[in-house]
Formats: structure tokens, sequence, C-alpha cells
């Protein structure tokens, strides 16, 4: 067979009739690794050149600049706001949903889907209708002193929007897989509904409830378009570290914008790392889809 | 059928094949002769699929050859082979109709060789006659009960109109009144198209009852061929006694053309070999002899129904495992009761 | 199973008070322009030009994703080659990076003096501050969503769906089409949708790479930043719901079409 003087590892064992021919593999696997080159190896790779351009000095410089640092709080302040409060909602939705049938529940799920399909843009100006100076609350809260928009809360408020279902869709179908037989098992030994969720439930989830963390955690701190329609972008207060790069890259200040850049792009790296060991470790604990 | 194809005599010649580290074929060879049915007789992980897998040509053979009408099939696409192979699981293309699935086969023929649409929607028609789901060409395979589902398999192998057909435990996804309607309805098939068949089973009734001839395989060799008669009455090897039916194994001395079991003889060897043996003697192969002059003796430890007879567990001092015997006579032995046993048949073989 | 009541209370009353009340601003806000106006914003060159930029450039770059989606799960299913674990891996960097640095990175490659821009220069063809350069944002967003969905479906095809087919007499090429593709289909679909329903309105990766050019490369979710930023809530907002809208539309129609290729091919 033709097949024969490739190595042994490029032939399912004992599968002879579903191999490709070498000419078919080798163009299909260069146009894959060829198209993934392109839109991901090299844009990752020009964030860190960019950043690098003028040596590790500038570099560490514009990392360590007071504006820079405070985006750097803020996104983490941010993030430790709204991903928290996404465990709680996500975790108690999930419970919900999956544990129980009720009428309207295919409508709820798509509810808490909804903001996947709602642009980001569109996250933040719902919120300037609401509480900007000229919207609906935006006279009440003046006169009260209440800074939503252009401040923190806005900033919250609409990450808490753009990753609402992360959680909830990881949890879901992990949930459903797994069943009621524990909880009722433990609730039939006389243990008690919160005493159910902490011993049985959380210890069956906690993988997939960290890889929802995971997956809400590197969008909250990445999210641009919706923060950058209610921050008002006023440098040192409410910039987080997107809307920074973004201020840095229109005063053509490059090195310092792509060094912000990089951090974030880590933090994408990082976050990579851990799903993929979350998935390679602990397959059978996750949501069975690997949906987003 | 309109004109029987030509079935052809396929020759398996060494057939070797390794899996990393397992050797899951050592050297099998055999031959199939034209219009034969042939069932691949064996426990799991003997090699019987991978057997079958050679010869389909969805894999290949480290060393030997397997030639259909005296052609190696190395030199043989897939096409050219002209296999019709019914999968375990039937895998029936689920997207497209019965009619479809049968179909598949002749419409992926180079346009020089297809038929054209009314003959192949005949030849559909008439197949599906012939595994009698007359009507059922619109349907999906969602909506087949499991036998149906096997036989629009059948009928799409069949639509090739192919030199050999090959069945993976055909009736292995069954359940066992399907499976035993079924059976009888492939013998009639068989003898009607006569097809060279081979099939893989597990199940010894199943290929006993089915086949012309039974090849044994274990441990990636062939233990014996033959008929179902000849493996059955004259197994050649210690694994095909024990795995053809039931039998009881008994550890034995072979002198003097006799075999001795705990200081006395209990059957007679016939040639004339010495040292240490096995004698296997199936349940019903045992006769309750009350003056104990000769064989075995033991106590009755229980008695239990077994289908159309009773059974007694037989404990025999010297033996780990109690004997199972038949009991063939009106008057059945108490439990408790000390018991002679002559053995009427059995088979012994040196050395194990 | 108890703690349904608290469970419920919780996402029901967190969904109303951060996307649902807020989304009903929205439309509220919008409906109080009046349909004369609304119907003149929303059927204006621009706000045109922009919708037509937006959606087309979002379908384009999704079916871009259905080729070379489909090439590399085949390519991670079924192939062993070094680094394939890697690259697995990193199919989902679109996920994980924020868009603003895609953005910014897509416009050091492709802009007229970028890596790659100065080099496509000479040869005429520009694609930074183009419409080629929102579509390369659209595909890198969108680029996850099929693998995800097919690659599952790839790998737990029954190995013997092909070989069944093989022995029937059919070429590689047949067997592929016309027994591995189509169980797929519905898997494709569902990734085209979610690829499609993430750059339509893409934000963050676009408008950096786009040149913002009215009519020519601006974006629909541009025009909304632009009206803020003339304090036009009312005009911010139609445009808001027009585009949701139509993305709604367009994805209802496209689960639909999905839901009956799954019945059709026997999924139910």
């Amino acid at each position: 067979m033709s097949d024969a003087s490739l190595p042994a590892a490029a032939l399912p064992r004992g599968r002879l009739a579903r191999q490709d021919g070498a000419a078919a593999r080798i163009v299909l696997i260069a146009l894959a690794l060829g198209f993934l080159a392109l839109f991901l190896a090299l844009p990752l790779a020009i964030v860190f050149i960019e950043a690098l351009a003028r040596g590790w000095q500038a570099y560490l410089g514009a990392l360590a600049d007071d504006d820079a640092l405070a985006a750097i709080r803020l996104t983490l302040l941010v993030a430790a706001i709204a991903v928290p409060l996404n465990v709680v909602v996500g975790v108690a939705g999930a419970w919900a949903i999956a544990k129980h049938e009720f009428r309207g529940k295919s409508l709820l799920v798509s509810l808490v889907d909804l903001p996947i399909s709602v642009s980001p843009v569109i996250a933040g100006l719902v919120y300037v209708l609401l509480f900007g100076a000229q919207g609906y609350f935006g006279r009440v809260l003046a006169s009260y002193g209440v800074e939503i928009i252009f401040a923190l809360p806005g900033i919250v408020l609409a990450t808490l929007f753009v990753t609402f279902p992360f959680i909830a869709r990881e949890l879901i179908p992990h949930m459903q897989a797994l069943g009621n037989a524990e909880e009722e098992t433990a609730l039939t030994l006389g243990a008690s509904g919160w005493r159910t969720f902490c011993m049985v439930t959380l210890p069956n989830i906690k993988w997939s409830l960290l890889y929802g963390v995971l997956l809400c955690n590197a969008r909250a701190m990445g999210e641009f378009g919706a923060v950058a329609v209610v921050s008002g972008k006023i440098r040192g207060l409410t910039t987080t570290m997107p809307l920074h790069v973004e201020i840095l890259y229109n005063e053509y200040m490059s090195v310092a914008a792509f060094a912000v850049a990089s951090l974030l792009a880590l933090l994408a790296l990082v976050t990579l790392a851990a799903k993929s060991f979350l998935e390679w470790r602990y397959a059978d604990q996750i949501a069975a889809s690997r949906r987003h | 059928m309109s004109a029987a194809p030509k079935s052809v005599p396929v020759v398996i010649e060494q057939a070797s094949r390794q899996f990393g580290g397992f050797a899951a074929l050592k050297g099998v060879s055999l031959t199939i002769e034209p219009g034969e049915l042939v069932a691949l007789l064996g426990p799991s992980g003997s090699g019987k699929t991978t057997l079958l897998r050679l010869i389909a040509g969805l894999d290949q053979a480290d060393q030997g050859s397997i030639l259909f009408d005296g052609v190696d099939a190395d030199t043989l696409s897939l096409r050219d082979r002209r296999i019709g192979m019914v999968f375990q699981s039937y895998v029936l293309f689920r997207h497209m109709t019965v009619a479809d699935n049968i179909a598949f086969g002749l419409r992926a023929r180079p346009r020089a060789t297809r038929p054209p649409d009314s003959e192949i929607r005949r030849r559909v028609g008439a197949l599906l006659d012939l595994v009698q789901l007359p009507g059922l060409e619109a349907r999906f395979p969602s909506q087949l009960s499991g036998g149906q589902r096997q036989r629009v398999a059948l009928a799409r192998a069949l639509a090739i109109e192919p030199r050999v057909l090959l069945l993976d435990e055909p009736f292995g996804a069954l359940d066992a009144k399907v499976r035993k309607d079924l059976r009888a309805w492939l013998r009639a098939l068989h003898d009607q198209t006569g097809h060279t068949t081979l099939f893989v089973t597990h199940d010894q009734e199943e290929a006993l009852e089915l086949a012309d001839r039974v090849a044994i395989l274990n441990n990636g060799l062939l233990e014996q061929v033959g008929t179902p008669n000849a493996v059955y009455d004259h197994p050649a090897t210690a694994f095909v006694c024990g795995f053809l039916g039931e039998a009881n194994r008994i550890p034995v001395e072979l002198r003097g053309g006799q075999a001795i079991f705990d200081g006395s003889p209990v059957f007679h060897a016939g040639a004339n070999t010495s040292g240490s043996g096995a004698l296997y003697v199936r349940p019903h192969h045992f006769h309750f002899d009350i003056s104990g002059a000769t064989g075995l003796n033991g106590q009755v430890e229980t008695v239990r129904r077994h289908g159309a007879i009773q059974r007694a567990e037989v404990a025999v001092r010297g033996l780990a495992r109690k004997l199972d015997v038949d009991i063939l006579s009106a008057v059945a032995p108490a439990v408790g009761e000390r018991v002679g046993l002559r053995i009427t048949c059995g088979h012994i073989f040196a050395g194990t | 199973m108890p703690g349904f009541g608290l469970g419920f209370g919780i996402i029901v009353t967190a969904l109303s008070l951060v996307v649902l009340i807020p989304l009903a601003a929205l439309v509220l806000k919008a409906a109080g322009a009046g349909p004369e106006e609304i119907w003149a914003l929303a059927t204006s060159p621009r706000v045109l030009s922009a919708l037509r930029i937006s959606f087309g450039l979002a379908l384009l770059a999704a079916a871009v994703n259905v080729v070379f989606g489909l090439i590399i799960a085949w390519v991670l299913v079924r192939y062993d080659f070094l680094g394939r674990r890697i690259i697995d891996a990193a199919v989902d960097l679109p996920f994980a990076l924020p868009t603003a640095v895609a953005g910014i990175a897509l416009a050091a490659l492709y802009a007229p003096n970028g890596w790659i821009g100065a080099l496509l220069a000479p040869l005429g063809v520009k694609v930074g501050y183009t419409p080629a350069g929102i579509l390369m944002a659209l595909i890198f967003i969108g680029l996850p969503f099929v693998v995800r969905t097919v690659q599952p479906v790839l790998a737990e095809m029954e190995a013997e769906l092909e070989e069944a087919a093989a022995l029937l007499g059919a070429s590689r090429w047949k067997t592929i089409t016309g027994v591995i593709l189509p169980p797929v289909l519905p898997a494709v679909l569902t990734g085209f949708t979610l690829a499609f329903a993430r750059a339509v309105g893409e934000y963050g990766s676009v408008i950096f790479i786009a040149g913002n050019i009215p009519m020519v490369s601006e974006i629909a979710p541009l025009l909304i930043v632009i009206r803020l930023e003339q304090f036009d809530y009312a005009g911010a907002a139609v445009i808001g719901v027009v585009m949701l809208l139509l993305s709604f539309i367009l994805i209802l129609g496209l689960n639909l079409l999905q839901a009956a290729l799954r019945r059709r091919l026997g999924h139910v």
C-alpha cells in the first residue's frame, strides 16, 4: 500500500479504510497550520515583539507608569466583584434549571444565553440609557450624588452583562448529566438541602465551576466594547487595561500600548493553559459539551 | 437475485498481525471453498475479528497472504475485492433511507459500470423482497427494529454482488428470540444465494447450528477446523473440547493404555502413551455405577434441574472442582449418597 | 429537590436587573423616537451601509470559518502530528485574548506600514483600514466556534461508517461527502450561527483595523458609539434595536434550519 512508507504513528492501526492519501494529509495539515499561524500565532507574536521593540527597559517603564498601574488595579477590582457575583448567580441558576422541571424552563435558558448574541456596545448602551446624565434615572441619581456611568458601578454592570451566561452555561449540562440520584440519596439520609448542596453537589461540579470561572474571568478582564461605552475613559480613574491599551495606541505610544496588551495576552495564555489542563486532567468531571 | 454471482474460494496463508506488542494473529492458515458457510469461533480476544478485517482488506497482515480465487488480495483495492460485509452494529447510513442505503454501493460505481436508476430501483426492490422487508424503501434506519436493520445491512452488502460475504457477530446485538429466527433464516438464505460466507461468532451453539465448517481460534492460533460434528465429537485440543459444550477436566496419569486417577484406572486411553495428561468428560458421558468397580467414587452434593434433565454435582476426593454429571436414568441419586461414576466417552490430551 | 425557590429567585432577579430591564429600557427609548424618525434613521444611507458591512462581513467571516473550521477539526481529530495538542489548545485563543489586544495586533500586522501590510502594499493589496481588515478581525474572533462544535461530532463518528462505504466501493471523496459530512452538517450550522452571532456585534477587535471610514468601513456598533458621544441617546437606541432585531431574526432562521436538518438526519 502507498502508506507503508509513512511513520507508524501516522497510521491508525488496523484502520486502512480511514486513511487519507499522504498528499491529502499533508495539504490539509498545511492548510490548517497555515490558517492558524496567520490568525493566531502571528497576532500573538506581534504583541510581544512590539512590546519589546525598544527593549526591556522601555517595556518595564511602560508598565510602571502610574496610569497603567491604576488600570491594572481597576481591572482586578472589576473582576474581583463581577466574577464572584456571577458564581453565586450562575450556581443558583444552574441548580434551579438543571435539578428541577418547571414551565418556561427553555425560555429561561434562552434568556440566560441572550447576552451572548448581544453586541457588547449595546450591553454598555443599555446602562447609559438607564443611568446616564440624560438617562431614565440620571437626574434622580445626580440629585443624590450617585455616580454609575463613568464610574466603577457602570463598569461592573456592563461586565456582568457580557459575562452573565458563562458560569451557568458550563454548569447546566454537567449538572443535568449527573442527575439527581446522589442528592436524593443524601436527602433521604436526612441531610438538609444546604448540606446536600455543599457535601454532594459542589464536590461533583467543582471542576466545571472552575472551568466556567476561568472563562468568565478572562472575559471580565478583557472586555472592551461594553466597558468602553460606560467608562468615560478618565485616565487613572475609569480606564481598565483594555481601555488603557486603546488610549495609548491612539496616542501613538506603541510600546506602552503593546506592553499593557502583553499582560492581557499573558493572562489569555495562562487561561488557555489552565483550561487545557482541566480538560485533560478532569475530562470526565467537566461539562461534556465544550461549547461557549 | 438474478444469476447468482460467482463465489470464489478464499485462501489464507500464515496470516499474522501484531498490534503494538500484542500478537492478535500468529500465523493462521485457512481455506474456504466456494459457496461454503464457515464460522470463525473463539472467545473474545482470540483474533477472529482481526482475521475477518484482514480478509475484508480493512487491515493489513504483517506476514502471510490472502488469496481470492488465487489472486493476492493485497493487489486489489477495496472496491475490486467485492466483499460484502455486515458489521456487528450494522452501521447503516442513518441520513439515508433504506433504499438509498441498499443502493449506495451501486451508485458508488464509476459511471461506466453504474446501472441506470430504474435498474437500481428494481434491484433494491428485489433485495428487500429477498430479505423479507418489502415496501420499506422510504424508511430511515431509526424507524426500524434491530432485526430489520440487520437485514437491511445484509441487503446492502448483497447489492454489490459480493464474491465473499463477511458477517461480524451477525446476531450479537439482537435479543434471544429474534436471534433464533434470524439464524434459521440466514441458513435458508445462504442455501438460496450460495455466497462464500464467513461469519464471526463467540456463540458455539450458533456456529455449530449454522456453519458447514467451524474454525476455532484461540490466542491468535487456529485450534481446529472441521464440520460441526467433527469438531464436537473429536476435538483436536483440550481448548476445543472445553470451549465446545461443557466438559469436566480430570487430571490423570497415562500408563499401559489406561488413564489412571487416584491410583485406579478410570478410562481406556487407547494409544500407548505415558506420562501425565488430562481427561475431558462431558456431563452426559457419565454413568452412575453403584457397584463402584471401575473409576471414580464421590458423593452427590446437589441435584438441580438443568433444562430437560437433572444434573448432579459430585465431589470427588483429589479433585478441586466438583464434577457436573447429567442424570440420564429415571432414578436420581439422593443428595449425600455415595456413588461410583463410569465414563462412557472421554477425550484424553497428553501433557496438559 | 429543595432550593428551587432560592435558586430560581436569584437567577430571575439577577437576569431581570442585569439583562432584561436594561434591554427593555433600550426598546422603550428607541420606541420613544416615533415611527417616522425610526424609519428615517434606520434607512439613512450611513446606517444602511454600516448594517450591510456588519452583517455581510459577519456572514462572510462565518463562512470562511466553516471551511477552515472543518479542515482544522478534521486535522485535529484524524491526524497525529508533532504539536497537535498545543494546536488543539491554541484554537481557543480568541475566546481568551481580549478583543482590544487582537485589534491592535491585527492593525500592527495589516496597516499599510505594518509587518504584512508593508509587504502587500507594493502589490497594490490593502487590508488594513478597509473592509478586508474588518473581515480579518471577524474571522479571528469566530475561529473557535466551528472547530469546537464539529470536533466532538467527528471524534465520535463510528469508524465502521467509512469502512462500510469503502467496502461498498465508494471512493474516498464520495465517502467523505456522502457518508461523513452529512451527519456533521447540523454541528457545522451551529458553529456558523455562533460565529456569526459573535461577529455581527463585534467592536473591540474591529475598530483598530477598520479605518472607520463612513460608508466604506464603518461598522454598526461604531455608529452607536458615535451617537452616544453626541448624546443622541434615542438615535443610538434605534440603531441598537435594529441591529438586535436583524440578528435575532437571522439566528432564529439558522436555528430553525438546523433543527429541521437534525430531524431529517434522524438525530431526533
